[in-house]
């Protein structure tokens, strides 16, 4: 049995914050973010990117980055608008999110770029 | 109109008035599937035609007063008989009721007839309420579930996973302030709700207000800590509904987003004004199912789980406890993605090799989290999230609280394991098949999650289910 280890996490350590789904797993890479978006089309979800600053992302609205894009299916051109605002706001959180119409809620929603990553 | 008819005092046969094998349910009749033990040399017929009397207009002889009404328009009909597959000592019996036998929007009332007094009624050996179907008539005159899933899922910004919680163990003795501390460590390990255990009322050891003050505390950190939404049920189960709303009040004040009650032994009538309440006051409803067993688990007699949950949907819950599948607790596998069905889906159609025996429409009204909770842990992990699917909490108690690091770390291990497994799903593995890989794989990074894997990689639970689907091959 491993020997006992301390739960690493602090209200001053800014990398105790989690952003919801996937945000227990170390970063996806390009593949791994590649087939959840494929997922994300693949229930015929629509596609939309939102960015905030860190110490608003409590909040349950971010900025919409330009508007949801209603049926894109296109894997790149949407991990591009992705990539795009995360260039325009490199010191903000970025968020891909799926809009499933039927459920009028959100299918999915994870967060790509955290503030303090790369 | 027909001739006036006369009064003729004395006992009738049930069949010639309840047995109407020609008669078409109307679409807004209340349809009951009832398995039914005769007692020997009763003929099928008559003990439907009992069931059907007893259970709405009829009693055991004719009385004048019967005459001063259209009983033929209030009666409840049989109109179908079948055997049930593999089992010679029962059958079906199918009734008809009228919609205007029922009070509307009241579980109470439906019940009350349903399976009222015909339960003890000498010439049966033994009854069982198989299924029920309500019309879209009657669903539309009841309030619901407060909120219903995807309203849950805005206000506690949960998206494309199951949730996750844990029921704070040992179940009875804590001081609300240790209490508070097993909660906080769940939650800031990566749950997203921690819970009261059932019967976790107000004894001498914890108050109810105190708890509630010290969990509130313990969910305020957390969130601050993870910057995540958590809530914890509260548990306003009470013995009195004033009671109840007293608990449920204060919740509210300190700004808790969920509550809890035990809608079997609080009653039908406590819990579908308690429901009423929640909308009113935005709060999120845990439903507890403390008695089901006893009343579902008989295949012969009782009221089978499937019409329990249709009950709770109709009388108001956001979450219901449904059995795992997996775990220490009963729970068929088809039989319970049956009932899964009737929680969450709009519009369920028949389907026998489900236990399924109407289909039944929900037009627009919520859908109910089912709530798998009972000896899962970690392990089960792929199981419950192919079986369950995003729309469930996955409630580890003892496979959160039995962690050899404590909570944080259990808590940390599940939410680590759910998220692989969702990762995987979506690139289109096969969970049960390589859940071991899966979770492997990520305990790589994540050493709470092999330590939970090596504390309880031996449990299992393989006794067979008592209460099983009919089947020919018994």
């Amino acid at each position: 049995m491993s020997e006992m280890q301390d739960y690493q996490s602090s209200l001053t350590d800014e990398a105790s914050r989690k952003f919801e789904t996937f945000s227990y797993l170390p970063e996806m890479s390009r593949e791994g973010l590649v087939k959840q978006v494929e997922y994300i089309v693949s229930k015929g979800w629509n596609p939309a990117v939102e960015h905030t600053e860190p110490e608003n992302a409590f909040a349950h609205y971010w900025y919409m980055w330009k508007l949801p894009m209603f049926g894109e299916t296109e894997v790149d051109t949407i991990l591009g608008e992705v990539d795009a605002c995360h260039v325009a706001h490199p010191g903000n959180h970025v968020r891909l999110v799926g809009y499933d119409n039927y459920a009028q809620s959100q299918g999915t929603s994870m967060v790509i770029y955290r503030a303090n990553s790369a | 109109m027909t001739t006036n008819r006369t009064y003729d005092a004395g006992v009738k046969e049930y069949r010639e008035t309840y047995w109407m094998p020609e008669y078409e349910p109307a679409a807004t009749d209340i349809l009951a599937c009832f398995k039914i033990t005769p007692q020997p040399g009763v003929p099928r017929e008559e003990v439907a035609a009992a069931v059907a009397a007893e259970s709405s207009t009829g009693t055991w002889t004719t009385v004048w007063t019967d005459l001063l009404t259209d009983l033929d328009h209030y009666k409840g009909r049989a109109y179908r008989i079948e055997d049930v597959p593999g089992d010679d000592s029962c059958f079906y019996a199918f009734v008809a009721y009228p919609i205007d036998l029922f009070e509307e929007g009241s579980v109470v009332n439906v019940f009350t007839s349903l399976v009222g007094n015909v339960f003890g009624f000498k010439a049966l050996r033994a009854l069982r309420l198989e299924d029920v179907r309500f019309p879209i008539a009657y669903v539309l005159t009841c309030n619901g579930p407060p909120n219903g899933i995807q309203v849950e899922r805005d206000v506690m910004n949960k998206y494309g996973r199951p949730l996750l919680g844990c029921t704070i163990k040992p179940k009875l003795g804590l001081s609300a302030k240790n209490y508070g501390r097993a909660c906080y460590e769940g939650l800031r390990g990566g749950l997203d709700f921690t819970k009261d255990d059932e019967n976790v009322n107000s004894q001498p050891f914890m108050r109810w207000n105190r708890r509630f003050d010290f969990v509130m505390e313990a969910i305020h950190k957390a969130e601050a800590e993870t910057g995540e939404r958590k809530g914890h049920y509260l548990n306003v189960t009470a013995p009195t509904p004033e009671e109840m709303y007293k608990r449920a009040e204060y919740a509210k004040e300190l700004g808790a987003p969920i509550i809890m009650h035990d809608y079997i032994t609080g009653g039908f009538c406590a819990n579908t004004g308690l429901a009423q309440w929640c909308r009113d006051n935005g709060m999120l409803l845990h439903i507890h199912r403390a008695m089901h067993a006893v009343i579902d688990r008989d295949p012969h007699h009782g009221i089978h789980f499937r019409v329990l949950a249709k009950a709770l949907r109709l009388s108001g819950g956001d979450h219901l406890h449904s059995g795992t599948v997996v775990g220490k607790l009963e729970g068929d596998r088809d039989a319970t993605l049956g009932w899964i069905d009737i929680m969450r889906d709009s519009f369920i159609k028949e389907d026998r090799s489900r236990g399924i025996f109407f289909d039944q429409d929900w037009g627009s009204m919520p859908g109910i989290f089912p709530v798998a909770s009972g000896g899962i842990h970690v392990w089960h992990m792929p199981a419950l999230v192919n079986i369950f699917g995003d729309d469930s909490v996955l409630q580890f108690g003892g496979g959160t609280l039995g962690h050899p690091w404590g909570n944080a770390a259990g808590a940390a291990a599940n939410r680590v394991a759910v998220e692989a497994c969702v990762e995987a799903r979506n690139q289109g593995r096969e969970l049960e098949k390589e859940g071991k890989d899966i979770l492997t794989g990520a305990a790589e990074h994540s050493p709470e999650l092999r330590a939970a894997m090596e504390t309880w990689k031996e449990i299992k639970f393989e006794f067979d289910t008592v209460d099983k689907l009919d089947v020919a091959h018994r």
